[in-house]
């Protein structure tokens, strides 16, 4: 693959594994068993039949109707939304405690920012009855309580990360060091394409079920191969990646990639880090982050706690330089216009993460027999309490 | 290499002495100017060489005690422009080897370059930086490190694989760095028969370099350990949380530095 990772987990500059002698032992063992344990056919028989029988896959691809007549163009929704827990996200929590029961492991640790990453492993560690703790910043716990509530009612222990600016990268920083102190019995399964390599190809692999699905699908409802346009939210990036994926190569498709502005690009409080932020180094790989001149990490802000993250996937940041791909952002209010719109419009209430994407469409011009997909990644069950204050309901 | 040629580290590593005392402290912590001051105290007291830490907000690899630490230091100002202008005055007041450790991104955002320069120009000896990994180090930023004659110190874990370890030792010019446990800092030491086995199979491999041991080292005991098997150990944390706590805190530093050694 033209925009895959090299040998030494790299995508063009970005990506490796800058983690400190403590990993080592874990990440070692990851890159060289994981190609090998998951195209394993006992491994990718359980993966189809788990994503078919207990998450719900395939995931319908839908001609949104009422969104097409809007935007002059056949869009269509990959509905992750329907999947079990919500999102997209199970996809590769799956994956990943597959992968763990045959490395022998006997504790799962993630990290979690707005809870939807955090409920899809609670769900998979109950599921194969694995001990599961959950590092969460202490203000999304308070930000995202449902969330937390499932969790629990799932079995898993949630940890506050004190620590920082106790959000997302903190979490991310605890579950690190979580795996410092247990570096052998524990796996950490990380919920984007970021991280250390192994886990943005690994993360990038299991997502792309949805590409793969969605690339039958066209063809099935217009008998066309490939779209013009394939439109998706980034946060760390793992919907988009997995959106992405199988189209990578075909250069004729459109990649569009939807970061959160927040209050707006140079309002001081944002998450578009393709455009605030430089080259360095964030949570184990060299990709694009918001830094201080100083090279600090800055805490990013979107209403979205899902693309609350202060960079982006090394494969994003190489889509991004290479200009295979365009990174655009929406604020905070085009995303929830956008999700009351998607509601009102086509009957389906959607993560505020994925009304990013769904807002980008107003600022797209479209010839009419253009297909367009666009991932909707989640259901928004869990933002209805931001949605309510919002508009008042 | 003839003496005039080893920097201070690798000068005291050739002259053999054992038991050697590292201290590990943050830089602009608890105050913005306090790094030389609480230099020049160590060095009085009887460290045998420093390590100063440039503060990160997202630092991986350690406890609550020296992220808190690392916090305080950015909160009050600390950065590397301002390290490198206080360390200017490093070498009038201290004699002692010194260490920058530190975490990656905040060294490539200054530069590696102008990293290894600046460090080399005010008199720093070494540099540990933990998440750096050991082949980008050799591609990309090595040449820096040699050009400026500055030791690049790497970590051994107890999980470390042998093969690492000799080609960690092949890459290391002064000492390597032997974390007691695998865990992150400010974790005390467990002295028990797992320790003695991990220290000893060290020892056993006649490493050409000499072994210095961190992380968990906070009173005697654990010190006395770490040295009865490799060249001495590093305090860290304990340190750190000394400072924290003690309002003259210079006034004290002799007798911290007597709990481990008299």
């Amino acid at each position: 693959m033209k925009y895959g990772v090299n040998d030494l987990g790299y995508y063009g500059d970005f990506g490796g594994a800058y983690i400190p002698e403590m990993l080592y032992p874990n990440i070692e063992e990851l890159r060289q068993q994981y190609m090998a344990i998951t195209t394993d056919k006992s491994f990718t028989d359980e993966f189809d039949r788990l994503l078919k029988d207990y998450v719900g896959r395939p995931s319908p691809l839908y001609l949104a109707k009422r969104f097409s007549e809007r935007y002059g163009a056949n869009i269509f929704f990959k509905r992750e939304d329907l999947n079990h827990t919500g999102s997209h996200k199970i996809n590769n929590a799956i994956g990943q405690i597959l992968l763990a029961g045959r490395l022998g492991k006997k504790r799962i640790i993630a990290e979690t920012g707005a809870g939807q990453h955090g409920v899809a492993t609670a769900t998979v560690c109950a599921l194969k009855g694995i001990e599961c703790v959950v590092y969460m910043g202490e203000i999304d716990i308070e930000r995202q309580a449902p969330n937390v509530a499932r969790m629990k009612m799932l079995g898993a222990t949630v940890v506050p990360a004190l620590s920082g600016s106790k959000t997302l990268k903190d979490a991310t920083n605890e579950a690190m060091r979580d795996w410092i102190n247990n570096p052998v019995d524990t796996h950490y399964i990380i919920g984007s394409v970021v991280g250390p390599y192994p886990y943005p190809d690994m993360v990038a692999r299991f997502q792309s079920i949805i590409s793969a699905e969605a690339k039958k699908q066209l063809f099935e409802h217009t008998g066309k191969h490939l779209p013009e346009y394939v439109m998706a939210c980034v946060g760390g990036g793992s919907n988009a990646m997995g959106m992405f994926y199988h189209f990578l190569d075909d250069e004729s498709v459109k990649l569009v990639a939807v970061e959160a502005a927040g209050k707006g690009i140079d309002s001081g409080h944002s998450a578009a880090t393709s455009v605030l932020g430089r080259e360095g180094i964030l949570h184990g790989s060299r990709t694009i982050l918001m830094q201080t001149d100083d090279g600090q990490v800055v805490e990013p802000y979107s209403i979205s706690a899902g693309l609350d993250y202060p960079g982006i996937g090394p494969q994003h940041a190489h889509l991004h330089k290479v200009k295979r791909a365009q990174y655009v952002s929406i604020t905070d209010d085009e995303a929830l216009q956008a999700g009351l719109l998607c509601s009102q419009l086509e009957g389906i209430i959607p993560a505020i993460e994925t009304a990013h994407a769904l807002a980008q469409l107003e600022k797209m011009k479209f010839k009419p027999e253009d297909n367009v997909i666009i991932c909707l990644s989640g259901r928004g069950d869990k933002d209805l309490a931001t949605y309510i204050k919002h508009f008042n309901f | 290499m003839t003496s005039e040629l080893m920097n201070r580290l690798q000068r005291l590593f050739a002259s053999g002495k054992k038991g050697l005392l590292s201290i590990y402290y943050t830089a602009g912590y608890p105050t913005l100017n306090s790094t030389i001051d609480i230099a020049e105290a160590l060095e009085k007291a009887g460290a045998d060489f420093l390590e100063i830490g440039f503060p990160y907000s997202d630092p991986m690899a350690d406890g609550p005690t020296i992220q808190q630490s690392s916090q305080t230091a950015l909160d009050n100002g600390m950065n590397l422009n301002v390290l490198f202008d206080q360390l200017g005055a490093l070498r009038k007041r201290v004699s002692i080897p010194v260490i920058l450790m530190g975490y990656a991104n905040p060294m490539i955002q200054y530069g590696v370059e102008r990293f290894c320069k600046k460090a080399a120009e005010v008199g720093v000896d070494g540099i540990i930086v933990p998440d750096l990994p050991m082949h980008e180090y050799e591609q990309l930023y090595s040449k820096y490190f040699n050009e400026n004659n500055l030791s690049n110190i790497i970590l051994v874990t107890p999980q470390t694989s042998a093969d690492r370890i000799h080609k960690i030792d092949e890459l290391s010019d002064c000492f390597i760095y032997l974390l007691s446990s695998s865990s992150i800092t400010g974790k005390s030491l467990d002295v028990n028969d797992i320790v003695d086995t991990y220290f000893r199979r060290i020892e056993d491999m006649h490493l050409k370099n000499p072994t210095i041991v961190g992380f968990g080292i906070a009173n005697k005991t654990s010190y006395q350990k770490a040295c009865a098997h490799h060249h001495g150990a590093i305090v860290g944390s304990a340190f750190v949380k000394y400072l924290g706590a003690t309002e003259n805190y210079l006034d004290g530093i002799s007798d911290f530095i007597r709990q481990f050694k008299e």
